[in-house]
């Protein structure tokens, strides 16, 4: 009698264990469903035709846009990636294909380093490095720092997708007569190249939401920003600035400009899992 | 090093050499980016360094106004919100790994880890928005007053219900970390052995028994990892905790009291910051941020390493 009610008891705990399990993950889940759902619905009231053609208006006013923070985010990206993209992808291929144990283990640690960093501590790295010697916040300080947190990520996937090419494959191209080089070149690499674009995609997408690296780099403007050695608006920052702003309607923008950002970086995030397949998420 | 230097002079010789010397070149400039990162960061905060000492770390004064620097109520707003965070976040992403690595089917396994893996992907401001515009109101009108009631005036829990604070901070915070938990303990609990599983189960034990004893404890330190990579998020989590911390530099007995974070600090004051001696606070504050985070994160990696590779090697 006892046994059996202590078996009852262990399959009651089993079932309302797991059925735990299975909560956390549907609430969980829902969180992303949520927050989507929650900025189609105020985003997608707010977003209009001005929200892309035009200047911000001055506080206060109903009405304006964020043109200058669209092309501002859009030339920070451009900046990161081509800063960011080649320097980790390059340390990748070093860590794979050349460096030895020490070596390696030296470049990883420091990657890890890099890639664990508060991204607002980059943003000081660049203050430091960039605007305190320019005496000027500029779309390159952004650019740069956006840049600098791509890298490690960078590094480690190019690094991983370099390794997964079979051994074989190389032992092939290097039998044939093919120097090293050649073979990394027109063997290696290409084999890999699907989830290293994956990478830099996902690597993109990180950092175009970034907000707190820019806060001190690029800073802001109102305006238009010429060139790259100006202060320079940008979508997340906008963001930012409007969300905790006393006024109905720049918080109104708010909204309309998180649903740009987060369809921006979905879109992107899943459009890099699709490219890779479903080989990886099994 | 002698070695390698010389094994790298032998193989510049050789065709490949060029190859090989850009590609070390680039490695050098990793190594190189995070040892300036730290020089600049020891560098820029000199004065401040210097005029206080380990004081900095203790004295709650923050007075910009009479040059009076302590990171106290940082330190320890950012302690307390990642605290609360892992609280939450550490039973239900351990719970969600446990799922998606026992019991749910493969396609469903799948597709849940990347609705998750694209939670993570959401930025920071995006949940500080929500949080400003959902989360806020909830805790002012529902949580907190009902917390009040619960706990009879625990001090932890009393003062006026504002909806920002920390234990709204440490809400949103645990929010985003929980999809890093899941991704990093999902992968442990995969990578313990089958047959651990399938003797537990020929015992007679049920199925959360032979998770519950069996299979955590082989993947313990591995979850352990996942935890201290996501405390280490939380550590530097700026935007969202800016936004709905409260910002005041104060340390108080309620969770519900507005307190303030070092990243937010910085986020807040740095590009106000006019003094030298202001700047060089800040920057000091950034640089516990960055020793925090590098150590939290080191004992992250070793822990997740051990475990996969104790796994593999079996």
């Amino acid at each position: 009698m006892t046994l059996l009610s202590r078996n009852r008891r262990r399959r009651i705990v089993n079932v309302v264990m797991l059925g735990m399990t299975a909560v956390f993950t549907a609430a969980s889940v829902s969180v992303l469903f949520f927050v989507l759902g929650y900025l189609l619905l105020k985003g997608g009231r707010s977003l209009d035709l001005a929200f892309f053609t035009e200047l911000p208006r001055p506080a206060g006013e109903t009405g304006g846009g964020m043109a200058n923070a669209l092309v501002g985010s859009a030339k920070m990206l451009g900046i990161a990636a081509a800063t960011g993209l080649p320097v980790g992808f390059l340390a990748g291929l070093y860590l794979s294909e050349f460096a030895g144990r020490r070596a390696a283990a030296v470049v990883r640690y420091a990657a890890d380093l890099l890639n664990g960093m508060p991204s607002i501590v980059i943003g000081i790295f660049v203050y430091t490095l960039v605007v305190l010697p320019m005496k000027q916040f500029s779309t390159l300080a952004g650019g740069l720092a956006l840049g600098i947190i791509m890298i490690p990520i960078m590094t480690r996937s190019t690094e991983e997708f370099l390794r997964a090419v079979p051994l074989p494959l190389r032992e092939a191209s290097l039998a044939l007569g093919a120097s090293r080089t050649i073979t990394i070149i027109r063997v290696v690499v290409p084999a890999a190249a699907r989830g290293i674009v994956t990478a830099a995609m996902l690597g993109l997408a990180r950092v175009a939401g970034e907000t707190a690296p820019l806060l001190f780099t690029s800073l802001s403007n109102a305006f238009w920003s010429a060139g790259v050695l100006n202060p320079t608006a940008s979508l997340p920052v906008m963001i930012y600035n409007y969300a905790v702003s006393p006024y109905d309607d720049w918080h109104r923008q708010a909204w309309a400009a998180g649903l740009v950002l987060l369809t921006l970086v979905l879109v992107a995030n899943v459009a890099a899992r699709q490219l890779l397949g479903a080989r990886r998420h099994a | 090093m002698r070695g390698g230097l010389r094994a790298a002079a032998a193989r510049l010789r050789r065709g490949d050499g060029v190859a090989h010397a850009v590609a070390f070149a680039f490695g050098g400039a990793v190594v190189g980016l995070a040892g300036l990162l730290a020089w600049e960061l020891w560098r820029n905060s000199a004065l401040a360094r210097t005029q206080f000492g380990l004081g900095f770390l203790v004295s709650q004064t923050w007075d910009p106004a009479a040059g009076q620097f302590g990171a106290a109520a940082f330190v320890y707003g950012t302690l307390m919100t990642s605290a609360i965070a892992l609280l939450i976040a550490v039973p239900t992403g351990i719970g969600v790994a446990i799922f998606l690595a026992e019991l749910a089917p493969r396609r469903l396994s799948s597709t849940a880890g990347m609705l998750l893996e694209l939670l993570a992907a959401i930025p920071s401001v995006i949940y500080g928005l929500v949080g400003i515009a959902v989360l806020v109101p909830v805790m002012r009108q529902w949580v907190q007053p009902g917390l009040k009631t619960l706990t009879g005036g625990f001090p932890l829990f009393s003062g006026p219900a504002y909806g920002i604070g920390l234990l709204t901070a440490g809400v949103v915070l645990a929010v985003m970390i929980v999809p890093f938990i899941v991704s990093v303990g999902r992968e442990v609990l995969l990578s313990v052995p089958r047959d651990q599983r399938e003797a537990a189960l020929a015992l007679g034990s049920t199925r959360w028994e032979s998770t519950w004893k069996v299979v955590l404890p082989y993947a313990r330190p591995g979850l352990y990892g996942a935890v201290f990579l996501a405390l280490g998020r939380a550590l530097g989590e700026t935007m969202a905790v800016t936004m709905v911390i409260g910002n005041r530099p104060e340390i108080a007995a309620s969770l519900f009291a507005p307190a303030y974070s070092m990243a937010a600090v910085i986020a807040n004051e740095f590009s106000e910051a006019s003094e030298e001696l202001y700047l060089h606070a800040l920057i000091e504050v950034a640089l516990v941020l960055f020793l925090l985070t590098m150590v939290i994160n080191a004992v992250a990696r070793g822990l997740i390493a051990a475990t996969e590779g104790a796994s593999r090697s079996r």
